[in-house]
């Protein structure tokens, strides 16, 4: 209980200071003016390794220093919510975060830290995926996130049914924020991509389940800390028993990648690897209503390479 | 004073086994492997008897060692290998230093009529199939509950400022670990026992291993008869009384040179304090030495010591029959309407590889080692969920955790055998109970949105979504694959019952193995959907 009073004071302080950097991001975000020669709003990579797909695919969205800057901190944020084996697709795969760790710290990261609020105990999870060893050997920082101690709440003054969260203080504190999904069947949401993997930043799920997930997952994709880039895992993809499969037998080798700065669009381009439509999948559909992003394909300039 | 050595050993000796067995209980983070603990707490002689006859086992032989150690060299698993007993001898140490009037013990009788009723009643109740004062009275599962009820939470606490501390320098080596709350009505019979032993041991050394603790008066029994014994030579005693001045068991009569050998934890105290060799620790009787311990008569008469632990007992026994009162229900305040179905759980849900009810509840000493050990917070002492005499007995509580589905920690820590070993391969087929679905109390059945927590957390898909109205999905439970783990129960949101719950299988069941369907691939590989 005392902690719970040390938090709070804590809080106090953190909010301070946490919404001096939500300014700082903003400031970010007016900085990053789309490069002339990357028109790309979305770029799709297929074939090859992961590694090799981020490769590509991050060159064609005008490279890591576009998102991050020299001494910078940087938050990873894969799905590493289940207690499986990397071959099962149920994390997202620890070859795409040690690439994408390395990229970061060549481009002058101060420090890369990775997290997630797990489903299953946090310490089997981060071990069993091959996150924590990925992370650790790439040079990035693992941090735990399964205390309540580590999230501060924060407003989502767009939010119609989520109208506040407790948000893990490495989103609101880090200079970058990267968010990396696996796209995934999902017996709740339907499929897990980009915004569905936002669930792993916050406290309190369950509110979200008893409060329209839909609807919920939507509200807090409007709050301000969006991620800068979000890149979605699809190299094995879970195409039921999700989100946490049975066995191999749910996955399929697909070896996508996509890369984009928008959510929304990143969550419509994954639907249509199911082979579904967006606006079937009602978290994607409402997010894009309340213009958290654009779920029409057509509008996209799309960039698409085949290793 | 040749025997300086030999009561340093024992001292070291002591503290070895006090840490190991702390080391053990304390390890929260798993850090140790399950041989450590399985070596360490091999001796300890109630959960040891206790597995070789539910294995019939030779692997686990700990209490017959300690058996022989007795035959052999008297007491010494009181004085060494009994962690409580260690404790006591702490808690006897510093009485002596804090006291100004050095605290000096002298000759008393023993308190046969109670010590050997308590070991009476915990032999017949152990033979006619109940552990209930086993439970109650045995030293190591005591001391594992003290550990892990008060000194467990202390250590976190420590751990969590510390993680704190270090989190702001964004160092997360040490994390902050969630501090088991274990029900206030279980707390109080540990604590009263906890006051129980620092009081007797404060005030009179070993009274509680000579008195109360049943495995003390039944090596009291063969102790009698060990090949070493401290024995008198009468030549030389100048009957100056140093030895009973450091006789924490009150057994020397050095006016009479007797030694109640029942009651001696061969402590060696009294050795190296004779100034005049005449005590020894010698393997038979030899010269002009006075072994006659059959004098001690029994004394009849209940004396003042008698009376207080009687009041001390029934005082224990009568609060914690008094603490059978409701359990205090925590109300979550929330906008949404509360689910208005309670859950009717025939059986409690008991571990993997406890086998049934009875096999559980008839091996557990409830010493919560697998509470401590238990990575996923759902092993939790019980109060009412195995009727009285089961309180402390862990049982999945699945409001505070669910069970890892490839985890097997518990089973391997477990030093009675209560939860058996099994591998992993196994472990995953247990079927501990089966999970029931409540539609009434259901989001999607109640708010008309969709939920689906309890099938994402099912590891086996037992727990499925299928077609509800609209496009709704609604689960459906199977019941031949599920492995009754709790993670639906534990992931529901409703409040204050759950849509979904484990009912007990009071004898576990081996779950059929999930079919697997060939999957078929929506959309060609080689082309970009978009």
């Amino acid at each position: 209980m005392k902690r719970r009073e040390f938090v709070k004071k804590s809080v106090s302080a953190g909010f301070v200071t946490g919404t001096a950097l939500a300014f700082g991001s903003i400031n970010n975000l007016f900085g990053k003016v789309p490069l002339p020669d990357s028109p790309a709003d979305l770029v799709a990579v297929k074939g090859g390794n992961p590694g090799q797909m981020f490769d590509r695919g991050i060159e064609a969205l005008g490279g890591i220093e576009r998102f991050v800057k020299p001494n910078q901190t940087v938050v990873v944020k894969p799905n590493i919510g289940w207690d499986r084996g990397p071959d099962q697709a149920a994390n997202t795969n620890p070859q795409l975060l040690t690439r994408i760790i390395e990229h970061c710290l060549k481009a002058g990261a101060k420090e890369v830290f990775v997290f997630d609020h797990t489903c299953d105990v946090w310490t089997k999870t981060y071990k069993n995926s091959g996150i924590e060893k990925a992370v650790k050997d790439a040079g990035g920082k693992i941090v735990p996130g399964h205390t309540e101690g580590y999230y501060h709440e924060v407003d989502i003054p767009k939010g119609v049914k989520l109208t506040s969260a407790k948000v893990h203080e490495l989103i609101l504190e880090s200079d970058v924020f990267i968010n990396v999904p696996v796209l995934k069947h999902h017996s709740s949401s339907r499929l897990t991509i980009s915004m569905k993997n936002l669930m792993g930043v916050v406290w309190d799920r369950r509110f979200w389940h008893r409060n329209d997930l839909h609807q919920c997952i939507a509200d807090y994709a409007t709050y301000e800390r969006k991620p800068d880039l979000n890149i979605v895992d699809a190299y094995n993809v879970m195409m039921r028993n999700g989100p946490q499969g049975v066995s191999v037998s749910d996955v399929v080798n697909m070896k996508t990648q996509i890369l984009t700065t928008d959510m929304v669009a990143a969550d419509a381009a994954a639907t249509k690897f199911f082979g579904s439509n967006p606006a079937d999948v009602l978290h994607i559909r409402k997010a894009s209503e309340m213009g958290v992003g654009e779920m029409d394909l057509e509008k996209l300039s799309i960039k698409r390479i085949t290793i | 004073m040749q025997y300086t050595s030999l009561k340093k050993l024992r001292v070291i000796i002591s503290i070895v086994f006090l840490v190991l067995i702390t080391m053990v209980f304390i390890d929260y983070r798993n850090i140790l492997p399950e041989e450590f603990a399985r070596g360490a707490l091999y001796l300890q002689f109630i959960p040891s008897l206790l597995k070789f006859i539910n294995l019939l086992s030779v692997s686990v032989v700990g209490f017959i060692v300690v058996l022989v150690l007795t035959f052999i060299f008297g007491r010494v698993y009181c004085s060494s290998i009994c962690p409580l007993g260690v404790f006591m001898d702490i808690v006897s140490f510093i009485s002596r230093k804090l006291k100004k009037k050095k605290k000096r013990f002298r000759y008393k009788k023993p308190h046969n009529i109670l010590r050997y009723f308590l070991l009476a009643v915990t032999v017949i109740f152990f033979t006619a199939g109940s552990i209930y004062f086993i439970l109650l009275l045995d030293p190591y599962s005591n001391f594992g509950r003290i550990i892990t009820y008060f000194v467990n939470p202390v250590i976190i606490l420590l751990n969590n400022g510390v993680a704190d501390i270090l989190g702001n320098f964004n160092v997360y080596a040490i994390f902050p670990v969630e501090i088991q709350s274990i029900r206030f009505e279980l707390w109080i019979y540990p604590l009263l026992f906890l006051v129980l032993v620092t009081w007797m041991s404060f005030t009179d050394g070993r009274l509680f291993c000579n008195t109360i603790c049943p495995v003390g008066t039944l090596l009291g029994l063969l102790s009698r008869f060990s090949l070493f014994k401290i024995r008198f030579d009468k030549k030389n005693c100048t009957l100056c009384g140093r030895c009973i001045q450091v006789c924490k068991s009150d057994c020397l009569d050095f006016k009479e040179q007797i030694i109640d050998y029942s009651r001696c934890v061969e402590c060696f105290n009294c050795l190296p304090v004779c100034p005049s060799d005449a005590i020894k620790y010698t393997f038979k009787k030899t010269g002009d030495f006075n072994t006659d311990d059959t004098k001690i008569k029994v004394n009849n008469q209940p004396n003042d010591y008698d009376k207080n632990k009687r009041k001390f007992l029934t005082l224990v026994l009568s609060v914690f029959a008094g603490s059978a009162i409701g359990s205090i229900k925590q109300d979550v305040q929330e906008e949404y309407k509360d689910s208005t179905v309670p859950e009717e759980k025939e059986f409690p849900v008991t571990p993997p590889g406890s086998l049934s009810i009875r096999n559980f509840t008839h091996n557990c000493t409830a010493c919560a080692l697998c509470v401590s050990a238990c990575p996923s917070d759902v092993l939790q002492p019980s109060f009412k969920e195995y009727g009285l005499t089961g309180m402390m007995q862990p049982y999945m509580d699945y409001h505070t955790g669910y069970c890892n589905f490839e985890c097997t920690r518990c089973s391997e820590v477990c030093p009675t055998g209560a939860i058996l070993p099994v591998p992993e391969a196994e472990k995953v087929r247990i079927q501990m109970g089966i999970a029931k679905f409540v539609k009434e109390n259901c989001i999607v059945h109640t708010e008309k949105t969709d939920c689906g927590a309890c099938s994402e957390h099912c590891p086996t898909k037992a727990v499925k979504m299928v077609p509800y109205e609209g496009d709704l999905l609604i689960p459906e439970v199977t019941d031949d694959i599920c492995v009754g783990c709790g993670a639906c129960e534990f992931a529901c949101p409703t409040t204050p019952y759950k849509a979904i719950y484990i009912n007990g299988n009071s004898i576990h069941e081996i779950a059929k193995e999930p079919e697997e369907e060939k999957l078929e691939k929506p959309v060609d590989e080689e082309e970009f959907p978009f």
